[in-house]
């Protein structure tokens, strides 16, 4: 895609712990346009998060970006010294994290915090800086603005508070926003309230959102375009529709199959047999070989991400059955 | 709130009581002061005289009811040794503890809490481990054992500060104080340096614990994402969370170093409280050690009410807990 705002190249992320170095992320590539959402699907540790935290370069160690280029608006932030990254983050690119309970400061005023935040890039008087804060509030739909700034988080629900985040994210107009499962906490009505309020904000300002989560459903109706992630790499990617009407790689047929739905209702769920390979102990070849029901000996050499039809598959034996 | 407030008095008389009965039981129980008092040659008359006019034949309880009968009209009764209102003897040499265990506790919030900070903030860092070790020794080694040495180096062998004693004071309003001149300073800066390197010790670990522990939380994240510089990452959203506990062990730290200085003020020749009581234990001057005593239960629970209401101001969750 030649009009991406954030481009990610062969991006590896490795964690250096005593029982090896566990590579988290390993040669991930994706990208996303203006007012674009890209769903970043995958089971717990296949490294969605990481990648999402690598971004924003906030990897704690041991965690190390160990390759790759993180292209924003043409700069790569990987190349980034610290203070320059400091000045991109917030900025250009922010963050909003799974549990709105733990990303607010518990013991400082919603105002105090949003006046830190936008102090953090902009020489601006603390009554000007407030104003902009009750602005952002009111631009993710928080009614009563003004009065929000003068509460402790504890005096808001849930989703007031991942509003709350969704508005500092939004303070200074970034173009890319990573969402680190923000709408898992929350119940469903109120999850689709803030799906509804992030399309919208998407569609409006342009910010582009990488969307991390496991959750297919939130992703079907909110993303453009998804990448399905299976031990630290990327298996499957393409247009949400596309993807989810023909998964091609048996790991995304697996997830869709295992997703409970009212048709089968009284039938046993369905599974993906097995569970995620420890990093520590990745199989040869394809990651996903011990578990797939299509798995051959070719499949101990690692597949290469290719395009087939309108997406791209990294499977020796893609499902192309039900294709034509 | 009030209610909070009136639950916390009553608490508060429930262990005046308890202490006072206490502490009247256990003096009563080191031995007769009647000994130590007369000439051993008196005659068996003039002892006999004087154990009734003290009041000594009569049982304990009745001798604890007209205690707290004079106490409750402000009468704490006279000194034996030094015939003086024990109130005005207490009262004559609060100040200069007063000062030392305030000079003490500042000196050790101000050096040992941005040391903790630090020490929490690089754990790995070779300085951290410096300051560790630092407050392992801060509050393992004796007391008076490095008073003997500050004594050692500072006064005998440098000649730079006096050994001991407290020099001039001057007044401020009415109340004698050294720190407002330099030779005032001079003589209060090694004893409160060495009533300081315990609680240097403790605020050290305390805040390094609280540092540790928010450096590792949602929020401090989410302001990193946000582009906020460390300065303020730290001294905004990690200092406000870690002060609860650091108020809490400087409220009780405060208490017990000012009840019991009496180590450093022996050492220092400090004419303070401490150096009062030790005295009066020496000659079982009942009077002043019953009424310093009871005035050290009446300073923690006092202590400790501010620190309670502190909570409510530094927490928000806890006001609205109260209030509710």
């Amino acid at each position: 895609m030649s009009d991406a705002i954030l481009s990610v190249e062969e991006l590896q992320t490795h964690f250096f712990t005593r029982a090896g170095v566990l590579k988290a992320v390993d040669g991930v590539s994706f990208s996303v346009g203006k007012g674009r959402i890209l769903g970043l699907v995958g089971e717990s540790g296949s490294g969605k998060s990481v990648t999402g935290y690598s971004i924003l370069r906030l990897v704690d160690a041991p965690g190390k970006i160990v390759g790759g280029r993180i292209l924003l608006k043409g700069k790569d932030l990987a190349a980034l010294d610290p203070e320059a990254m400091r000045r991109t983050r917030g900025a250009v690119v922010s963050m909003i994290f799974q549990d709105p309970m733990m990303t607010l400061n518990p013991v400082l005023k919603i105002g105090t915090q949003m006046v830190a935040a936008i102090k953090a890039h902009v020489k601006i008087s603390t009554a000007d800086a407030r104003k902009q804060a009750r602005d952002a509030l009111a631009l993710v739909g928080i009614p009563a603005p003004d009065e929000r700034l003068d509460v402790y988080p504890h005096h808001l629900s849930g989703g007031m508070r991942q509003r709350v985040a969704i508005a500092i994210a939004l303070l200074h107009k970034p173009a890319v926003i990573i969402a680190d499962e923000p709408t898992t906490a929350l119940d469903v009505s109120i999850q689709s309230q803030i799906l509804a309020e992030v399309r919208r904000l998407a569609d409006q300002t342009g910010t582009a959102f990488v969307w991390v989560t496991h959750d297919l459903s939130v992703v079907s109706s909110l993303a453009d375009d998804i990448a399905v992630m299976y031990a630290g790499r990327i298996v499957e990617s393409g247009e949400t529709g596309a993807v989810l009407a023909h998964p091609k790689h048996p790991y995304t047929a697996g997830l869709m199959a295992s997703v409970p739905s009212q048709a089968e209702r009284g039938q046993k769920l369905v599974q993906i047999k097995g569970s995620t390979p420890s990093l520590a102990h990745l199989p040869e070849g394809c990651s996903f070989r011990p578990r797939c029901p299509r798995a051959t000996d070719i499949c101990k050499t690692m597949p290469a991400l290719l395009p087939l039809g309108d997406t791209k598959v990294r499977c020796h034996h893609p499902i192309v059955e039900h294709a034509s | 709130m009030f209610g909070f407030f009136i639950q916390r008095i009553v608490q508060a008389a429930i262990v005046v009581v308890a202490m006072s009965i206490l502490v009247f039981v256990g003096v009563y129980a080191i031995g007769n002061p009647i000994d130590v008092m007369i000439d051993p040659a008196a005659t068996q008359e003039i002892r006999d005289n004087l154990i009734r006019q003290y009041g000594f034949d009569r049982p304990l309880y009745e001798q604890y009811f007209v205690f707290v009968g004079n106490v409750l009209q402000g009468d704490f009764g006279q000194s034996f040794i030094y015939r003086v209102p024990v109130l005005d003897l207490i009262f004559s040499r609060l100040p200069a503890t007063f000062e030392l265990a305030l000079g003490a506790m500042l000196l050790a919030s101000v050096v040992g809490i941005p040391l903790g900070i630090w020490a929490g903030y690089r754990p790995h860092a070779f300085s951290s481990k410096a300051i560790m070790t630092l407050s392992i020794l801060g509050f393992s080694l004796p007391t008076f054992w490095v008073g003997l040495l500050l004594v050692m180096t500072f006064a005998v062998q440098l000649h730079w500060l006096p050994s001991g004693g407290r020099g001039p004071t001057s007044d401020l309003l009415g109340v004698p104080l050294s720190f407002l001149t330099p030779t005032g300073w001079s003589y209060l800066i090694l004893p409160a340096f060495n009533l300081a390197l315990f609680n240097m010790g403790l605020l050290i670990r305390l805040a390094r614990a609280g540092t540790l522990e928010a450096m590792s939380s949602d929020y401090v994240r989410f302001a990193r994402a946000q582009g906020l510089k460390e300065s303020k990452v730290v001294g905004l959203h990690v200092l406000k969370n870690i002060s609860i506990p650091i108020v809490t062990v400087f409220g009780l730290e405060f208490g017990s170093t000012l009840a019991f200085a009496v180590v450093t003020e022996t050492i220092f020749n400090w004419p303070g409280v401490g150096k009062l009581i030790i005295d009066s234990i020496m000659v079982l001057d009942r009077p002043v050690m019953v009424a310093y005593l009871i005035l050290v239960v009446l300073l923690f629970v006092i202590i400790n009410l501010v620190v309670d209401l502190l909570y409510g101001v530094l927490d928000p969750r806890i006001r609205a807990r109260r209030s509710a």
